[in-house]
């Protein structure tokens, strides 16, 4: 199941699944799943806890190997490369971790400097690598906390943090796994509002796993006005610039894939739950 | 109807592969000098404490207890010889390896388990490093380099404990103590001394490192992971200890 959006020329493709299983232990995590991101693509990817969506991101990072299929990742088969050469390819994507997964070691200052500092093929001046960590702080509004650690900020701010980490070298591809789970609806604004501001300056394909829609319908409708620095409905020809895709997954299985108007008209039960928690 | 067999035969060969490859990254870059000293630190510096208490007591009772023993043969005289064998043969690398084991085995599990459920190791991996290169070889090469040297160290202080009991309450004169203890030393003592706690570093440190990156379910896989590695690098240290002793008697005999 592919989508074409909206009759415009196709753009490259950053990241292609082509029929991938994954199992665990026996047990199927991902089951025959086919889709397609394409270059400044946003996709939204729904689905219940334990449904695969942690593992689609996973297995796009090579992080998880699938039993069959292919996944290609700026055009190159990542399927049987080995780890070292899987380097490479994940220093051009950026990832959030569901829980920041931010290394509790390390200061936050550290932290956002570990992919300028340990990815080979980002080769940054060693007296670049402070004021770019300063930036990329500045950007999710946590300068000052250079010298905390993970264990003294608030879960909002490990997941601010986990975003600079995820996107100081900017990588132009970004994934994000559940990047509003277990925070209050001000701070999952917050954390929305920055995933969208980052979508909007970089231009980078993104790709947000989550079971909330109204974190789907932002990534969809709104856009980041640099002048007054909110986000502000995106109407007419910008909504269409933006787009974004949806896609449902069910026990493993890509249930449903296409653009916010076919997800709202589907009868599906299962599909209508997550656009009805809205109300 | 092998099928039980089949989880423990995969669970070591992933060890072996493991250590295989700690082993290989010694010798390739990148290497992460600051991790390794660090780990020296905790491991080496952070058991002295324990491992001087336990040989100073190991010490001291087995003086008690030997000259007890050799007392019904009228060879008090010799119990610095007894004891300083027992302890640089046995005694001073099993239980210093015990301990350590113990404190580290446990604290390498449960540092590497929760960095495994929080996704950390996944990070790791995600932003170009080799979790197997910057987690697992510095503990293997600190433990390496410490626990020989801690077991040194817990022989000594063990003699000396011996020989305080052996001043106060045996009434021997130091030359007769430190003089059967310095007759009854071969190089070859010292040398399954020094091999021994070698062997049991791996252990240690590479059974630690196993079951933390094995850990799944959460903090309760954590409290897991953390018991099965204690127990497996102790009941593997006894074992292996049973083999290295064989080979060394063996030697002496052939």
């Amino acid at each position: 199941m592919t989508a074409e959006s909206g009759g415009k020329a196709p753009l490259p493709s950053v990241l292609r699944f082509e029929n991938v299983t994954v199992k665990f232990d026996g047990e199927m995590a991902l089951d025959n799943v086919s889709f397609e991101a394409n270059e400044a693509e946003s996709l939204v990817i729904l689905g219940a806890a334990g449904s695969g969506k942690t593992v689609v991101l996973k297995t796009a990072m090579g992080l998880v190997r699938p039993d069959s299929g292919r996944v290609l990742v700026f055009g190159q088969d990542i399927t049987r490369m080995t780890e070292e050469s899987l380097f490479d390819i994940r220093s051009r994507i950026g990832m959030l971790f569901q829980e920041s997964a931010l290394f509790d070691s390390m200061n936050i200052e550290e932290n956002v400097a570990y992919p300028l500092l340990n990815q080979k093929s980002i080769q940054c001046p060693p007296d670049q690598v402070l004021p770019r960590v300063e930036q990329a702080l500045e950007f999710v509004s946590l300068a000052g906390t250079l010298e905390k650690f993970p264990a003294e900020l608030s879960g909002g701010m490990r997941r601010r943090a986990a975003i600079a980490r995820a996107v100081i070298t900017e990588p132009p591809l970004q994934m994000y796994d559940s990047p509003t789970a277990g925070l209050d609806p001000i701070t999952a604004h917050t954390i929305m509002e920055l995933l969208i501001k980052e979508r909007d300056v970089s231009r980078a394909t993104t790709l947000m796993v989550t079971h909330r829609y109204q974190d789907g319908n932002l990534m969809a409708n709104f856009r980041y006005n640099s002048e007054n620095g909110a986000l502000e409905p995106a109407r007419g020809g910008v909504r269409r610039e933006l787009r974004t895709r949806f896609m449902v997954m069910k026990q493993g299985r890509l249930i449903f894939e296409g653009d916010q108007d076919r997800l709202e008209a589907s009868s599906d039960p299962y599909i209508t739950k997550f656009f009805k928690q809205r109300e | 109807m092998l099928d039980p067999l089949k989880a423990p035969i995969l669970a070591v060969q992933d060890f072996f592969q493991l250590t295989g490859r700690a082993l290989r990254n010694v010798f390739r870059t990148p290497h992460y000098g600051d991790d390794i000293a660090m780990q020296m630190d905790s491991i080496g510096v952070g058991s002295l404490p324990v491992v001087v208490l336990t040989g100073f007591f190991s010490g001291a009772v087995m003086t008690l207890q030997m000259a007890q023993a050799l007392s019904d043969y009228g060879q008090v005289g010799r119990t610095g010889n007894v004891v300083a064998i027992t302890l640089a043969r046995e005694l001073g690398p099993v239980l210093t390896s015990i301990m350590v084991a113990g404190r580290n085995s446990s604290g390498i599990a449960s540092e590497l388990g929760s960095m495994k459920v929080t996704e950390q190791i996944d990070a790791m991996r995600a932003l170009g490093t080799d979790p197997v290169q910057k987690l697992v070889t510095p503990r293997l090469i600190a433990t390496c380099f410490m626990l020989p040297l801690l077991v040194v160290i817990a022989v000594f202080v063990g003699t000396f404990g011996g020989f305080l009991i052996a001043d106060w309450f045996l009434h021997l004169t130091p030359r007769q103590y430190w003089g059967s203890v310095w007759r009854a030393l071969a190089w070859k003592d010292i040398a399954e001394g020094l091999l021994k706690p070698f062997i049991f570093a791996v252990v240690v440190s590479m059974i630690g490192c196993f079951y933390g990156l094995r850990t799944t379910g959460g903090t309760q896989g954590v409290g897991r992971s953390t018991t099965q590695a204690v127990v497996a690098a102790i009941v593997l240290i006894f074992v292996l200890d049973l083999l290295i002793t064989k080979i060394f008697v063996w030697q002496a005999a052939g």
